[in-house]
């Protein structure tokens, strides 16, 4: 037994270490309650709603999210629009599809099976828009981050002048939490610059709260179903290591021996 | 192998086993006597074959949804990801599971380095089992490839240029390895091949471990040879299928928490971008499990050298039987050999943590001095310790100390193994 428990604390220990390792590359980031974080983390619906809105309205001017689809936004466990106001965002946009019986290509209203439109025809034209820099898709942009949530949230808000000594390019900019400080997207965000439909105050802190919360669930659109299952499943595997060990008490005294 | 000759009691199960005998390896099994005084440290077989289980069952699975192909291999990973029904699930156990898989490997090894598992008369176990590690590698690296992400990318390129090292013919492998003239599409075919192929040979292979494993039976923390079926041993089922079953649960437990909970600690951020040629990552990190061996290789200035000393620390493993010279298995009676055996437990870790860092200033010179020492545990530490060391008494049977009674040496010794320093 005593074995036992040394190989589990050694399990913890490798698990702390891992989680340890990876908070050692982390710059102080700037720190928020995230709702989705914990063991039963779930997202703030609201919070997702407004940060589709900043999405729309502010992000998806430059950046694609092309593993979306506007049903998404209606699914279990994300922003939850009704499937109407999803259908009514998804006709908001125009898709291109064809060819047509003629041959032809043509524009359509968007579709909740659609996927979300994307600014820009492919790589290369969004290059030549944003002076060289390719505005990285951000289906997945949290989780291909190391600092993550924290990391995009900081980011956000990390805008200053340059310290003396640093000069930068046209078209460059600093950020006291971009990897090299320079970053070729400007400062987007300003106090007011959107308008919250549940009458939410949008101070910069507020839309990056919001949007990085809706990148979170853009790559990680079943993490509360993930959570639900974990929390059961781990209660059903102690449950069953506890009747498993009686068990094996009874068999093991059938020898005079210690387990 | 049990002495009595096994008969079964139906007379459709006698004919049926007397054309092809089943119910006898059935039977050998199930009464596969089994030392009474294993500890957990030995359960970790069993969680190997649930880990090797869960791969493949998990990985055939992601088979179904993912396409191998380098401009849509990331979208399809997505895909599973999103749209597949409990695809997060099943890739999230596949990816944590390799991590399970080698975590579970290292305890593996580790205990058979501490008891002596891999002496007289087991050393073909061992030899198999070193093979099966050295293929768990590579379908681990190949897997990582998969995705298609930055690091699976880079981290290819990295290692399949470990072969240009080779004087003369090393260009010509790597473009062979390659399929073209850099990592590419061709690549990732032929590694989602093997990747395919190698967990089926690793099944082939645990058979034939299990199996020579069956013929001079389990080494056990003493480390005796003992009679077979004795008072020291116990029938497989029900007692060491429930042990073993017991702790399995456990590191279930683990394995859980990380898929359900920080499915995405022990990859690297990286790999959720998309493959670039164009874009060089930062640092180019393996998986943890390979850290170690990555350190061994950076710590040497030639890259020829480097990567000789690095499959020589892999190899050096199978010659292990006979570099350790000493009679006795089990550390528990070595005093010496335990000190050095918690040393080189030590000097595994730093290799592990030094390569995960930049390979410069000190970490350089730390990682020179661990693989120095990695060698030297190996090629002289052990085969001098054979000789000069005095071993502690060891007692003749197992039954005494594991019946406790009275306070004989056997049982004093038997205490000690719990007070590992």
């Amino acid at each position: 037994m005593k074995n036992l428990l040394r190989i589990f604390f050694l399990l913890i220990l490798f698990t702390g270490i891992q989680l340890n390792s990876n908070a050692a590359e982390k710059v102080e980031y700037l720190k928020t309650d995230w709702s989705f974080k914990g063991l039963f983390g779930k997202f703030d619906r609201a919070a997702l709603q407004r940060g589709y809105q900043v999405y729309t309205e502010v992000c998806s001017s430059c950046h694609s999210m092309k593993y979306l689809s506007y049903r998404n936004l209606a699914e279990k466990g994300g922003p939850e629009f009704t499937e109407d106001q999803a259908k009514a965002i998804a006709a908001s946009f125009e898709v291109k599809d064809g060819p047509n019986a003629d041959g032809d290509m043509f524009t359509r209203p968007g579709k909740l099976s659609d996927k979300f439109v994307m600014p820009y025809e492919n790589v290369k034209a969004a290059q030549a828009a944003n002076g060289g820099a390719y505005p990285p898709d951000m289906s997945v942009l949290v989780k291909a981050r190391g600092g993550g949530v924290d990391y995009i949230y900081s980011l956000l808000q990390g805008y200053e002048d340059p310290p003396e000594g640093v000069t930068l390019d046209d078209g460059v900019y600093y950020n006291k939490y971009m990897y090299g400080n320079k970053i070729k997207m400007s400062n987007q965000l300003s106090d007011g610059l959107v308008e919250y439909s549940d009458g939410t105050n949008a101070t910069v802190e507020q839309m990056s709260k919001d949007v990085t919360t809706f990148l979170m669930w853009a790559a990680e659109p079943h993490l509360e179903a993930r959570h639900q299952m974990g929390f059961k499943a781990i209660i059903y595997l102690i449950i069953l290591t506890i009747l498993v060990y009686f068990s094996m008490k009874r068999i093991w005294s059938r020898i005079k021996t210690e387990v | 192998m049990s002495d009595h000759q096994y008969t079964p009691e139906s007379k459709f199960g006698k004919w049926f086993n007397d054309r092809l005998p089943l119910l006898t390896l059935a039977n050998h099994l199930t009464d596969y006597p089994t030392p009474k005084n294993l500890n957990y440290w030995w359960t970790f077989g069993g969680i190997l074959t649930f880990c090797l289980i869960t791969q493949i069952v998990t990985g055939l699975v992601l088979a179904m949804h993912y396409i191998a192909h380098a401009d849509m291999a990331f979208d399809s990973v997505e895909h599973i990801m999103r749209d597949v029904n409990y695809g997060w699930l099943i890739r999230y156990i596949h990816a944590n599971g390799a991590s399970m898989f080698f975590l579970a490997v290292y305890i593996h090894i580790f205990r058979s380095l501490f008891y002596g598992s891999y002496k007289a008369p087991r050393e073909i176990i061992w030899i198999i089992g070193i093979i099966i590690y050295l293929l768990m590698m590579a379908a681990a690296f190949m897997g990582y490839v998969l995705p298609w992400g930055q690091m699976s990318f880079w981290g290819a390129t990295v290692i399949t240029n470990l072969f240009s090292a080779i004087p003369l013919v090393g260009e010509g492998i790597v473009t062979w390895l390659w399929g073209g003239y850099s990592v590419d599409n061709p690549t990732l075919t032929r590694f989602f091949t093997l990747h395919y192929l190698i967990p089926f040979l690793i099944l082939g292979l645990v058979v034939l471990h299990i199996w020579a494993l069956h013929v001079p039976g389990n080494n056990n923390p003493v480390g005796i040879d003992i009679k077979k079926p004795s008072k020291d041993t116990v029938p497989f089922h029900p007692y060491i299928v429930i042990k073993d079953g017991f702790a399995l649960l456990m590191f279930m437990i683990v394995f859980a928490f990380f898929v359900f909970y920080t499915p995405n600690i022990l990859g690297h951020a990286d790999n959720y971008i998309e493959a670039d040629p164009l874009v060089t990552p930062a640092h180019i990190v393996p998986e943890w499990y390979l850290l170690p061996f990555y350190a061994i290789l950076r710590s040497v200035p030639d890259k020829l050298l480097g990567v000789v000393a690095m499959l020589s620390a892999i190899f050096i493993l199978a010659a292990l039987p006979w570099l350790d010279t000493s009679k006795i298995r089990s550390a528990v009676f070595r005093p010496l050999y335990r000190q050095f055996y918690w040393i080189l437990v030590a000097d595994v870790l730093i290799l592990g943590y030094v390569g995960a860092m930049p390979a410069e200033g000190l970490y350089l010179l730390i990682a020179r001095v661990a693989t120095a020492y990695y060698f030297l545990h190996f090629l002289v530490i052990l085969p001098v310790l054979g000789y000069k060391e005095k071993t502690l008494p060891i007692p003749l049977s197992i039954t005494e100390p594991v019946l406790g009674g009275s306070p004989n040496l056997a049982t004093a010794k038997n205490k000690e193994s719990f007070k590992i320093k």
